[in-house]
């Protein structure tokens, strides 16, 4: 049967009248067929929680490709020890930070590098956690032996090494993407062993053996009934994640393997904030808060899609 | 919780080590009489990156067990000045030629004589390349030092008796009795020879401590030593014992002072510079110790070579407010420079002639800047590498900023992940930037931080600076063999540094230490270690 | 059963061949001279720098000394550190410490992690929920260095609750401190995982059929919601107890623990080849046992799930 045409529910259901189930059990053979994608959005959009943190997104974005919108204070030039971890001033709404750079502005600066770290690792660990998760998961066997054990060995290598003997490597080209690709390359396997284990309990599911036997083919019902039921937890991991390869490329940074020192980024604040976290705390809650900000409209956006791609989910509500 | 150790310490002692302590409990006990002399001293330390081989020790983690556990020929009190330890006198008319004769009747713990024959074959052995000893260099001035073959035994040391030997240098060197305090010159005990392995894991010494039984080196953890009743030097420690803690962080020792775990801390971490002052008032110590920081620009970038290069050098030195790093990236705890060595030299001076190239001038800076830019015009950005695991980021950029500020010029740190890198890069010449360097004295000697590091040639003359004349002038100050008449030719060797500047002369570090209400008589010596010996402990009352 | 263990096992020896051999020669890659590094700040001559590095067999092509290695390895001798201490010495007695800590901040991040979770997936939007979301994300903005040090600074400093650092042999009581930290780290996710877990299954057919059969809800939680949310929780703790295997170094090194974090940290600096492929080798095999550990967890929890074939 051609996997592609919808089975005639006919062959499959006793006739209305004998049943009492009329009204549960009938079946809509007119108009669009239902697909998940749209429902979720139709769903969505009622949601006023999906709307907020698109707006602070949307924010989010605007303010990293237009940071001179938003500050006309240059972050890195004329920085006075003098204003060393000082107090707010006119024109500089947050204060300094301990080199005497406006808080404010870098953070406005600082937030194209972080927010770009942070979804092109999230998106690389999400891909390559999707593709390696559900191949292992759903086919077993051989293909998780050999895609388990690749992940077990990219997990086993010391993360401060790889970076270091990567962005060695890449000196030379020590910028954003690099960046994202050798923090990412290392974060999957969590992914990836978090989704595996969720194909493992979906696609022993009813539906799936209704597929089955069906007769849809494998791969499709991979792609349209295991996967979708089983990226809950991958979507929690990752938006989470967005927060921890900001605060990665930090710690590169720190390891002074990470982007050159004149690019600003929060992780980079918060780190060089750090020394003196006793005596003026706010020059490193500040751009604290610019990342929490950050990574809670993504867990929300995350939370409604989550909630969308669940059928059961969105009919109790 | 640590009178509980003191009693069993006490008891070790007298049967001779035997007992190997285990963990302490944290139960209180009674407490000792005020200044117990079995009271037992902890402080901060580091795991040795080496065995404990006098000779192949070069760093502070072993050094500071090594100074505690050994006695040398002299040791380097609270000034840094020399006192005779093992020694009975070191002589020489020409500042060549050495007689040392040392004290009768000394001991190592395992009953080993110190003799002339324990510090012959000590030095011999560090100085034979085939032995591959950290600390070799130490020995290239004694007559028949090769670092191209491997030669047994140097022709300049002659044991004459028991007690006496001699050493023949190649050339006069006036500052050579004062470099006798140094671990590497310290002896080592005839029985060490049959097991060297097993030596640098449980060594045997002739200080004024000793280590407590087999196996008190509990690796990455602590090494607990005890007072030695056989030292019959000058230092003799007045308390019972010294247990060394490894911390990996200052952060993490610090907290045990605070939290009442340690006794005394050599070193205070980043994040408590501008606090610890005043958390542990009037228990604190903030001074002048003998490392001297610096970067140097080498005379192969572009822009610093030739006449272009000397204005650039003096501008920049101009442009760096010293006062102000200092205060506000380190909170005091660095002095700014005024020469190329350190305040607790003796013959150190602030006001050589030339020096005033290290006053901040926002001005003048500009103008030679301008200066140099008539004879070739400025492209590029100026950067200070450093390696990014030791802290250092703070104070480059804070320098990179001034630089930025005042000479309008593009400025930034450029940072290497690991010591290994950055020394590397130093090392092999591919470095293309100016570098961070410190230079902690290996004794209190001002040619020590002059020769190494300017004469051409020298080991550590990582800028390949070269200038025959400033050569010339260590070489007789070397030769003289009349002390004052040395640091003269020092100091106008210095002058022409300051003309020059291979090096931009940054801050001294300071030693910055605290200590609990328990212990008494804490005096830091001139390379910023505590003298532990001296300290006594109160009794504790918890 | 006992057939997929024997496959599981076998894949262990490629897995650890690969492992050391791209450890190896990584640390090999890394730039910059560990015996140069040696010297500190002074600048030895040549010719001492040759010596050196002849005694630690650093002169030799890398494949030459990965085999020394792993000839060493088949003998039991995984080589020594630059202090001169056994590898195999260094390995005893940091692993068994950090190996105590991973275990109690695991159990943390379980016992309060999962709870919490629970409950906020039960009920979903409420306050309880919406108040640890903030909790959870002031945890994940933070970086641990500072969790770690206002937590020593708070109850160990001021309140006096816990000592300041682990003392002598690191026993159970100095490392509940440490081990809450940690725990901190990866509590969001938990919290995140769980309830999202929950917030699925509860809506699930055998969830409704139990309740139209007549069971309390006291018992539907625990025994129908929770045991089937459990999945991605287990292997997310699975993979963080290999994390906590290796990465503690911050944590280890504010509190003083002896653990694995700080020592390989220490090794990766100094560039100790000898150690760090020792260390990540028993972490691979660690690793390797808890993943099957958990994999075998999957069928106890599900039913459904079997590994035959």
């Amino acid at each position: 049967m051609p996997s592609n045409t919808r089975p005639t529910q006919a062959h499959y259901v006793a006739p209305l009248e004998e049943t009492p189930l009329v009204a549960i059990d009938s079946v809509t053979t007119e108009g669009k067929p239902s697909n998940l994608w749209r429902d979720a959005w139709r769903d969505v959009r009622k949601r006023p929680m999906f709307w907020i943190s698109s707006a602070l997104i949307l924010l989010i974005v605007i303010v990293a490709l237009f940071p001179d919108l938003f500050t006309q204070v240059p972050p890195n030039n004329d920085c006075q020890l003098s204003n060393s971890n000082g107090a707010p001033t006119t024109g500089h709404p947050l204060g300094f930070t301990r080199q005497g750079c406006d808080i404010y502005s870098r953070i406005i600066h600082g937030t194209s590098t972080s927010l770009a770290v942070g979804l092109i690792v999230t998106f690389l660990v999400a891909v390559l956690g999707i593709i390696f998760g559900a191949l292992a998961g759903f086919y077993g066997g051989w293909v998780d032996g050999l895609l388990s054990r690749l992940g077990d060995i990219f997990f086993s290598i010391p993360y401060i090494l790889a970076a270091v003997v990567i962005m060695s490597v890449f000196s030379q080209y020590a910028n954003v993407w690099v960046i994202s690709l050798a923090i990412g390359i290392f974060a999957w396997p969590a992914t990836a062993r978090v989704l595996r284990a969720e194909v493992f309990r979906v696609r022993n599911a009813d539906f799936v053996m209704a597929a089955t036997a069906l007769g849809v083919s494998r791969f499709r019902i991979l792609v349209r009934h295991v996967l979708p039921n089983s990226i809950a937890p991958v979507i929690v991991i990752t938006t989470i994640s967005l927060a921890s390869a900001i605060v990665a490329e930090a710690t590169l940074s720190f390891l002074g393997v990470g982007l050159p020192p004149s690019t600003m980024s929060w992780g980079n604040d918060i780190s060089q904030a750090q020394v003196t976290l006793s005596t003026a705390p706010q020059v490193l809650i500040l751009p604290s808060i610019a990342l929490s900000v950050t990574v809670l409209s993504f867990i929300m956006l995350g939370e409604v899609a989550r909630d969308a791609l669940d059928p059961k989910a969105r009919a109790q509500r | 919780m640590k009178i509980k150790r003191i009693g069993v310490a006490a008891i070790a002692l007298a049967a001779a080590g035997a007992l190997a302590l285990s963990g302490c409990a944290t139960s209180s006990e009674p407490a000792a009489p005020e200044g117990d002399a079995t009271a037992i001293i902890t402080t901060n330390g580091s795991e040795p990156q080496n065995p404990l081989i006098p000779t192949n020790t070069n760093e502070t983690g072993g050094g500071k067990i090594l100074d505690s556990i050994f006695a040398g020929l002299i040791y380097y009190d609270a000034k840094g000045a020399p006192v005779n330890d093992m020694a009975e006198s070191i002589e020489t008319d020409d500042a060549q030629n050495y007689t040392i004769k040392i004290k009768a009747d000394q001991k190592f713990t395992n009953g080993d004589p110190v003799d002339a024959e324990s510090f012959v074959k000590a030095w011999n052995y560090g100085a034979a390349l085939d032995n591959a000893q950290l600390s070799s260099y130490f020995f290239d001035s004694i007559e028949g030092f090769s670092y191209d073959e491997n030669v047994p035994e140097l022709s300049g040391l002659k044991v004459v008796d028991d007690l006496t030997f001699t050493v023949k240098l190649k050339q006069p060197e006036s500052d050579f009795p004062l470099r006798l305090g140094y671990s590497a010159f310290f002896p080592v005990p005839a029985a060490a020879w049959d097991d060297l392995a097993a030596f640098g894991e449980n060594p045997i010494g002739n200080g004024p401590y000793m280590l407590d039984g087999e196996g008190a080196w509990k690796h990455n953890e602590r090494i607990d030593l005890v007072k030695n009743e056989d030292y019959q030097g000058p230092r003799q420690a007045v308390n019972g014992g010294l247990d060394i803690i490894f911390y990996a962080t200052q952060d993490a020792a610090y907290a045990d002072l605070q939290g009442g775990n340690l006794d005394v801390i050599d070193a205070i971490p980043d994040s408590a510079l501008g606090t610890y002052e005043t958390d542990f008032e009037g228990r604190s110590v903030n001074q002048a110790v003998a490392v001297f920081q610096s970067f140097v620009i080498p005379d192969r970038l572009a822009h610093f070579g030739g006449e272009e290069g000397k204005l650039r050098r003096a501008a920049i030195s101009h442009a760096i407010d010293r006062q102000e790093v200092t205060d506000v990236i380190f909170s005091g705890t660095r002095t700014p420079a005024h020469d190329f060595t350190s305040p607790v030299i003796d013959g150190y001076s602030e006001d050589i002639p030339g020096s005033d190239v290290l006053d901040f001038d926002a001005d003048k800076a500009k103008e030679l800047w301008a200066e140099a830019d008539a004879i070739s015009p400025w492209s590029g950005s100026f950067q200070i590498g450093y390696n990014a695991d030791g802290g250092h980021q703070g104070w480059v950029d804070a320098v990179a900023n001034q630089l930025k500020n005042n000479l309008g010029i593009d400025a930034s740190g450029a940072p290497y992940p690991t010591f290994a890198e950055f020394r590397t890069a130093i090392t092999d010449r591919t470095i293309q930037t100016a570098f961070r360097t410190g230079w902690q004295g290996d004794y209190p000697s001002l040619s020590n931080f002059l020769g190494p590091i300017y004469v051409t040639g020298a080991g550590s003359n990582d800028g390949d600076y070269s200038n025959p004349e400033f050569d010339a002038l260590i070489k007789e100050g070397l030769g003289e063999t009349d002390v004052q008449a040395g640091i003269e030719k020092f100091q106008q060797a210095q002058e022409i540094l300051f003309e020059d500047l291979p090096a931009i002369p940054l801050w001294y570090a300071t030693a910055n230490g605290a200590w609990g209400e328990n212990v008494d008589n804490v005096e830091f010596g001139w390379n910023g270690v505590p003298l532990h010996y001296e300290i006594t402990k109160a009794a504790a009352s918890k | 059963m006992a057939g997929y263990i024997v496959r599981r096992v076998l894949q262990a020896i490629p897995v650890l061949l690969g492992t050391t051999f791209l450890i190896y020669f990584m640390v090999f890659a890394m730039p910059g001279d560990p015996v140069v590094a040696l010297f500190g700040d002074k600048t030895p001559p040549p010719q001492v720098l040759e010596a050196v590095r002849e005694q630690y067999h650093l002169d030799q092509p890398f494949i030459v000394q990965y085999l020394l290695f792993l000839g060493g390895i088949f003998r039991g001798d995984f080589g020594t550190s630059f202090s001169g201490q056994p590898v195999s010495e260094i390995l005893a007695t940091t692993f068994p410490v950090t190996l105590r800590l991973a275990l109690m901040a695991i159990f943390i991040e379980m016992v309060f992690g999962i709870t919490i979770g629970l409950i906020s997936g039960l009920r979903k939007g409420g306050i309880f929920d919406a108040s640890f979301l903030v909790v959870s994300l002031i945890l994940i903005s933070l970086p641990v260095f500072v969790v770690a040090f206002v937590a020593q600074y708070v109850f160990a400093i001021q309140l006096g609750w816990f000592r300041t650092t682990a003392g002598p042999g690191a026993p159970i009581q100095d490392l509940i401190l440490p081990a809450i930290v940690l725990a901190t780290i990866s509590f969001a996710q938990i919290v995140r995982l769980t309830r999202a877990s929950v917030i699925e299954t509860d809506t699930q057919d055998f969830v409704r059929t139990a309740a139209s059969k007549g069971l309390s809800r006291r018992r539907i939680v625990p025994v129908h919601i929770l045991r089937n949310s459990l999945i991605p929780v287990v292997t997310y703790l699975a993979v963080d107890f290999g994390t906590l295997m290796v990465g503690a170094t911050v944590t280890e090194g504010i509190f003083n623990v002896p653990g694995v974090g700080r020592t390989l940290y220490q090794a990766i600096i100094r560039n100790e080849a000898a150690t760090v492929v020792s260390f990540v080798t028993v972490m691979v095999l660690i690793y390797l046992f808890v993943n099957l550990l958990v994999d075998l967890l999957y069928a106890v929890l599900d039913p459904r799930i079997r590994y035959a074939k």
